[in-house]
């Protein structure tokens, strides 16, 4: 695999697997089996320091449950990760390398303690890897903090429920900042925010990257703000990951079939009352995926092969892209 | 008659530092059949519109002016009890935050059934199909064998769908939609705004859709409402307040969407902060922040002027 040695995060064949089964009782009643939903499913990806690698894909397809594997708050079924060179999970126990690696949840009301004043949520992370001593010191991170995502020194007074739902995103960014990571999963940390928040938030995790080289495993369904971050590219469609290379060629030409119709239903301001091409066909069911190439039932391309044969990646152009027609050149 | 007629509302929090005035003199109307747009930078009040507009003002937030009237009738200033009765039958509420609205505690099925149960009489196997095809139109796969997971048991876009479900499923006249599409692909997006988009034009359903997407305003509503800081900044037809934003704010808001076509190596900002509820400045409210700003709003506040197609709050359209 390139880069190996130097990669930040390294992840490995890694599959999560949930069981969603109906109660025991119930299911002994009603005759049914063990239900069992694999939410990511032999997924790899390498991530090389100071970059940033975007997921995207449909909504459920699995890019929340590989964040949270990503920094070890779940535990993969199979295949293995690694943090610079290091299992995750001894990685994790290590508070010098634990420090370095930190998370902005999707959600951030249920990420935030209630009863806390917003200055102890942001001065948590910093006390508890001892990153200040004195109290005054601490009091400046956390106002600093605020200020880099827009809040200021008295906002720190007042509880989370005093705040919108972007203010609260921006508290939950600047809990993240804290703890001075090296490796951040932001898993959609500026869609509760206006636009001109965004830029701002956006501009900051660009800057904070180039001064001392911070690495982003960034969720967004926003594709123009993924294509604004990301270096690397991974396209997820029902916990596997179906095109991933170098972002910007992917924009230009995306391979993957998914790929393209995801690049088609964009909604742009050019599109003043007109509606978007309508994305065809049923959504999967992630408990029983369609055998052969889970997008076969939606996919224009598909044939017999498709129908039955899981494809596996391979380098087309300068992304990998598992898709039979791309491989055999039907997709021109 | 507008369906929704928002008329100088003024909503107030009492502070131990004095009363702070979250939304000042915020006046607008939907029509039956009418998507409103609502944007605006974070904070400045969207959500507040919303809980004043279905009576579920957090306290000690109160209506301190104004009025609200659906119909013609007045609603701010219901009891309790009808009001309980207004809100999920001729109101529904899509909030931006799927996690308070969903009960963690019963299975999806059971929140949806009982909501369609306290509005209509309906059997438990009518309830429970209804159910099944509401999940079915907002997108849930296979959604016969979700039915009886529990909330915690989906991704966020799901429950963010199933949130939807329960807005829609007693058939609301007007539905008051908070980020209904911030955690969703773009695909499931479309299905959502096309959704919304069939219920205003089959059933009359009037809908005031609170999101940051500019794109998805542009696709789906007639007007725009762009708030800032309290107050109203700019309100009229979406390709105009798009096209040519009257308001600097709403022009800055326009200028920091990233485009999809090429890539900057830093997105433009409005560079500082919206001011705080307890430090507004005088006159305009944006003023600080206004690379158009001049003596006079420094020191007047402007009310919506008209500003060719659209009425915006700035003393640039002083002379129409
Ligand atoms: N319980 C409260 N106590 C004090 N202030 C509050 C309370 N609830 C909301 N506010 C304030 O009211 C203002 C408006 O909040 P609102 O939630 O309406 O913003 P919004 O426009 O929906 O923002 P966002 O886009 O971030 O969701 C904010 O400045 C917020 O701090
Ligand atoms: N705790 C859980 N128990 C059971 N199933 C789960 C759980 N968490 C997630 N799932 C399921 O796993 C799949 C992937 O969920 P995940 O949250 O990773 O999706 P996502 O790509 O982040 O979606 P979104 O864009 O909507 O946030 C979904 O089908 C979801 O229903
Ligand atoms: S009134 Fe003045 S400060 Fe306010 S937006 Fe208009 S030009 Fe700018
Ligand atoms: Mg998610
Ligand atoms: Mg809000």
């Amino acid at each position: 695999m390139p880069m190996a040695d130097t990669a930040t995060l390294q992840v490995v064949g890694v599959s999560h697997m949930f069981d969603v089964s109906r109660p025991f009782l119930q299911r002994v009643f009603t005759r049914e089996p063990r239900r069992i939903l694999r939410a990511v499913d032999d997924v790899s990806f390498v991530i090389a320091p100071a970059t940033t690698f975007a997921l995207v894909g449909e909504s459920g397809c699995g890019k929340s449950t590989l964040a949270r594997l990503a920094v070890g708050l779940y535990e993969p079924s199979d295949g293995e990760i690694l943090f610079e060179n290091t299992a995750l999970s001894s990685a994790r126990a290590q508070p010098a390398l634990r420090r370095r690696m930190n998370m902005i949840f999707q959600d951030p009301y249920a990420s935030l303690n209630p009863r806390w004043r917003v200055r102890d949520i942001v001065a948590e992370p910093i006390r508890a890897f001892r990153l200040a001593n004195r109290p005054n010191e601490v009091e400046g991170r956390v106002g600093t903090l605020l200020a880099q995502v827009g809040l200021t020194v008295r906002d720190g007074e007042k509880y989370p429920h005093e705040f919108s739902g972007g203010q609260r995103q921006r508290i939950s960014i600047a809990r993240a900042l804290a703890s001075e990571p090296d490796f951040l999963v932001c898993d959609e940390p500026t869609s509760a925010l206006d636009v001109s928040v965004q830029a701002q938030v956006l501009n900051l995790m660009r800057d904070l990257q180039q001064r001392f080289g911070l690495t982003y495993l960034f969720i967004s369904h926003n594709l123009a703000v993924v294509r604004h971050m990301a270096d690397t590219l991974g396209v997820m469609y029902l916990g596997r990951i179906v095109e991933q290379g170098p972002a910007e060629a992917i924009f230009q030409r995306p391979r993957h079939p998914y790929t393209r119709l995801l690049l088609d239903a964009i909604p742009d301001l050019e599109q003043i009352g007109r509606a978007r091409t309508p994305v065809g066909g049923d959504l999967p069911n992630p408990i029983a995926p369609p055998p052969g190439c889970a997008f076969h039932p939606r996919c224009p391309l598909a044939n017999d092969r498709c129908r039955l044969e899981k494809p596996g990646q391979r380098m087309a152009g300068t992304a990998q892209v598992a898709c039979h027609a791309v491989e055999e050149g039907r997709d021109r | 008659m507008p369906l929704l007629d928002v008329r100088d509302v003024t909503v107030e929090f009492p502070t131990r530092r004095g009363v702070l005035r979250a939304l000042d003199k915020v006046s607008f109307s939907i029509e039956s059949g009418e998507i409103l747009g609502v944007v605006g930078e974070s904070g400045a009040g969207k959500s507040l519109t919303g809980a004043a507009i279905i009576g579920l003002l957090e306290r000690p937030g109160r209506i301190a002016g104004g009025e609200i009237r659906l119909n013609g009738e007045r609603i701010d200033t219901l009891a309790a009890e009808p009001l309980r009765r207004i809100r999920g039958r001729r109101i529904g509420m899509i909030f931006q935050d799927p996690l308070t609205t969903l009960n963690p505690l019963y299975t999806i099925g059971r929140q949806l059934t009982e909501t369609m149960q306290t509005h209509d009489r309906l059997s438990d196997a009518d309830a429970r199909r209804k159910a099944i095809g509401w999940l079915d139109r907002v997108g849930i796969p296979a959604a016969a064998q979700r039915i009886d997971a529990y909330p915690h048991e989906f991704s966020g876009g799901q429950r963010q769908r199933v949130v939807i479900a329960l807005a829609l499923c007693a058939e609301p006249a007007l539905i008051v939609a908070d980020e209904p599409t911030t955690a969703l692909d773009v695909s499931v997006q479309a299905q959502i705004i096309t959704l919304l988009k069939d219920l205003t034009r089959d059933q009359g359903t009037a809908v005031m859709l609170i999101t940051h997407d500019m794109g998805v305003i542009a696709e789906t509503a007639g007007r725009v409402a762009v708030m800032y800081a309290g107050r109203i900044a700019e309100i009229g037809p979406v390709a105009d307040v798009i096209r040519h934003p009257a308001h600097p704010y709403t022009a800055g808001l326009m200028a920091s969407i990233p485009s999809l076509e090429h890539r900057v190596p830093r997105l433009r900002q409005i560079d500082g902060a919206m001011p705080r509820l307890d430090a507004l400045p005088t006159g305009c409210r944006f003023h600080p922040r206004c690379p158009k700003v001049f003596a006079r709003c420094r020191d007047e506040q402007p009310d919506l002027l008209t500003a060719g197609a659209t009425r915006a709050a700035c003393w640039l359209h002083a002379d129409g």
